[in-house]
């Protein structure tokens, strides 16, 4: 099963500078936990506590994840996600 | 240090007048790593709030997309302050989540949406570490080659 996962900028230092990796899983845990397997410390910042983190995005096949059930969102093989920070920020 | 076309920064200023009392937001584009910021896209502020923005998750796939499409990357990311200083806060410092963008504080508290200044401010935020920078605004990029 190879699910495309395209890196953020800001994550690329868990994946030496590339800009998509490869992984597996049902879910989108078990891909994240995929991730962490091959890329350490990635899984911190996507999930806080055992959710996903409220200020990074993930899409399956161009989808918000918060809308197919996020952590628990069923992947398929050949399905791409791309993770990207949100951009965000405020007065205080 | 930060090098803008005077139309672009009157385009930023605008847009925070406009959106006044809201915070506005958005990014100047250019060619990856070229460091010109060239296409200035205006985003909504989904929070719609005074003292808050942020991209809609799906304007912010689009325009990554777009981006990754035309070879660009984000050399400016804007926003503004409606009541405080156009300098980084906390929240600014947290969420700043592009290490290679110049990132441009416009505060809008002494006029609001009329007539006069605003300040505009640019910074790196690297690592949790905010450096101001000079900022050149020219009549035009200079042409590429």
């Amino acid at each position: 099963m190879a699910i495309e996962v395209r890196i953020p900028t800001i994550l690329r230092t868990y994946t030496s500078g590339e800009k998509a990796v490869n992984g597996d899983g049902g879910t989108l845990a078990a891909l994240i936990d995929d991730l962490e397997s091959n890329h350490v410390g990635i899984k911190d910042r996507l999930i806080d506590n055992g959710d996903l983190r409220r200020f990074v995005n993930i899409y399956v096949n161009d989808e918000d994840v918060r809308f197919l059930g996020g952590l628990e969102a069923e992947l398929k093989d050949g399905d791409q996600v791309v993770v990207l920070p949100a951009v965000a920020g405020g007065a205080r | 240090m930060l090098t803008i076309s005077r139309a672009t920064y009157d385009a930023i200023v605008a847009h925070a007048k406009r959106d006044h009392p809201d915070e506005a937001c958005g990014i100047v584009a250019g060619p990856e790593g070229s460091d010109r910021p060239e296409r200035l896209i205006e985003m909504v502020n989904a929070a719609g709030s005074p003292t808050f923005y942020e991209f809609d998750s799906t304007d912010l796939l689009h325009l990554y997309k777009e981006m990754d499409a035309r070879d660009e990357e984000p050399v400016v990311v804007y926003h503004s302050h409606t009541a405080t200083e156009a300098y980084p806060s906390v929240t600014d410092v947290k969420l700043a989540s592009e290490p290679n963008a110049h990132y441009v504080l416009v505060s809008t508290r002494e006029h609001g949406d009329a007539e006069g200044p605003v300040e505009f401010r640019s910074f790196r935020i690297v690592d949790g570490e905010i450096t101001e920078e000079e900022i050149s605004v020219v009549a035009a990029l200079s042409p590429v080659g």
